[in-house]
């Protein structure tokens, strides 16, 4: 029997690997984020992991605000070429600069001694 | 087969209260909705003994349709605590009227509680953060609507200023509203001028946390008749999940009321041209412009437009949040039961200075999650 895909940590796996992965099933084409172990709308249970492009567009955008204005961070969704959205942060820019439909590409990058996806002005 | 469940009209809200808005200290939330729930059943003029289905949402209790059953002293044959958020009390309306006409039961009461304010809650909700999101650190759940409403801003031209008129709009009503727990006066200049959160929502935008409770109880129309006040008939009802996390909505712009709203009005045989009162879930200010939008009385995009110029405020085209809403009356962390108690109040001629002369037609529009479950309920008088 074929060992059951753990969708999380099998990402995060590949993620300390340097590599930025989606899901893809092959019957349908369509990509898959965040992982799971069926697509979402079909169930097809016949997905692999491909490595994202890593292009995006900035889909929406909020700035937190703290007291201390240099505290400040951005908070994005981007919308991947291949079509899943996710949540994210653009570096590399000013928090307040970031604008809907920029063009950005993913990067890992360690944060609190884990890695973690973002976004950089492409 | 009956249209959305249940026929228009078979069962009707007889019972309505609200208990300790604003500041409520000293007691428990549990304590708190069985207060609720005993000021509506004497409303109605119904025995304790005759509730046969509880439904309720515990602000921190996981099983908390049970507690109040046994707070109460009651066996309830339907017993309900879901977990669709602030919209849990319009899905609690939609199945409450298919079970009462399925002769299922006979009195449903719906009732909730909560005290944030006086009690602030444990630091363990019911709900953990995703581990798709939490590394980004939003704001739960500032930031999703946040992110909802710079799409829409970025789509539609929708200004901070037109966000701004919601604020204003609920806070001339509270005004009206001796219930309301902030009345003193706010100008679109306050809300723009008011400390920026998580942009473009400002601490102004942002709904009340604050104490409350509610109930409301429903029997079927023929057994309404012989209730202490005028039956306020369940005409349509419908309800939509769309995600959980807003980085799955799948249009930030489109909330599921574009599903529900519909279904609940084709229900009901109305069209909101035809409504005297909307209530509409305002955890943020953008909120009240998407539902607008969605339910169908402007087109997608133009809800900013549509409540500029005081238009919804009093004396405006369309009387929404009378009660003053979450922003400006009562919001303890789930609110949608308030929406329903505010337009029964008012299709029964009992809101004052507020009241809306002659009104008929109201709807109540539930929110939970982060714009991801919606529930539409229509209400009618002399239906």
């Amino acid at each position: 029997m074929t060992p059951f895909l753990q969708p999380e940590a099998e990402w995060r796996a590949h993620l300390a690997e340097g590599r930025f992965m989606l899901q893809r099933s092959r019957a349908t084409g369509g990509h898959v984020f965040y992982p799971r172990i069926a697509e979402p709308g079909t169930g097809a249970q016949d997905l692999e992991w491909v490595e994202a492009s890593g292009d995006g567009t900035i889909h929406a955008v909020t700035v937190v605000r703290k007291k201390d204005p240099a505290d400040s961070y951005n908070v994005v969704l981007v919308e991947l070429a291949e079509g899943p959205r996710l949540m994210s942060r653009v570096d590399g820019i000013a928090a307040d600069e970031v604008r809907i439909g920029m063009a950005v590409s993913a990067r890992i990058v360690e944060e609190d001694g884990k890695p973690l996806l973002v976004f950089v002005p492409a | 087969m009956r249209q959305g469940g249940f026929t228009r009209g078979s069962s009707a809200i007889v019972g309505a209260a609200t208990f300790g808005i604003g500041k409520c200290p000293g007691v428990s939330a549990v304590d708190m909705a069985a207060q609720a729930a005993l000021l509506a059943l004497a409303d109605a003029d119904i025995g304790l003994g005759e509730v046969d289905a509880l439904y309720t949402s515990a602000p921190y209790e996981a099983l908390g349709g049970m507690e109040l059953a046994e707070y109460l002293g009651i066996a309830p044959k339907v017993t309900d605590c879901n977990r669709t958020g602030g919209s849990a009390f319009e899905v609690y309306a939609q199945q409450a009227a298919i079970a009462l006409e399925a002769g299922l039961i006979d009195c449903a009461l719906i009732a909730y509680g909560s005290n944030p304010a006086s009690n602030p809650p444990p630091g363990v909700g019911m709900t953990r953060q995703s581990p798709w999101e939490a590394p980004y650190r939003p704001l739960a759940p500032l930031s999703s609507y946040a992110l909802a409403a710079s799409r829409h801003m970025h789509l539609y031209g929708t200004t901070r200023a037109q966000l701004a008129e919601v604020a204003v709009a609920a806070r001339k009503w509270a005004q009206l509203n001796p219930e309301a727990a902030v009345r003193d006066p706010l100008t679109i200049e306050d809300v723009l001028g008011a400390r920026m959160v998580s942009d473009p929502l400002g601490a102004r935008d942002c709904c009340l946390f604050n104490d409350g409770a509610a109930a409301v109880v429903m029997v079927r129309s023929d057994r309404a008749r012989d209730c202490a006040k005028a039956p306020v008939h369940i005409l349509g009802a419908a309800h939509a999940v769309t995600h959980r996390e807003i980085s799955s909505m799948p249009d930030l712009t489109v909330t599921g009321a574009a599903i529900s709203g519909p279904a609940a009005f084709a229900q009901a045989g109305v069209t909101p041209d035809q409504i005297d009162l909307a209530m509409l879930y305002d955890a943020f200010t953008i909120t009240p412009i998407l539902f607008l939008e969605d339910l169908g009385f402007c087109p997608k995009g133009e809800g900013g437009r549509f409540v500029s110029d005081g238009r919804i405020a009093p004396g405006g085209s369309l009387a929404v949040n009378t009660n003053g809403g979450g922003l400006s009356c009562v919001h303890p962390g789930m609110y949608g039961l308030f929406l329903l108690v505010e337009a029964t109040r008012q299709l029964r001629g009992e809101a004052g200075e507020r009241q809306i002369s002659g009104a008929r037609l109201a709807v109540a529009h539930g929110n939970g999650g982060v714009l991801s479950s919606e529930a539409t309920v229509i209400l009618g008088r002399d239906w």
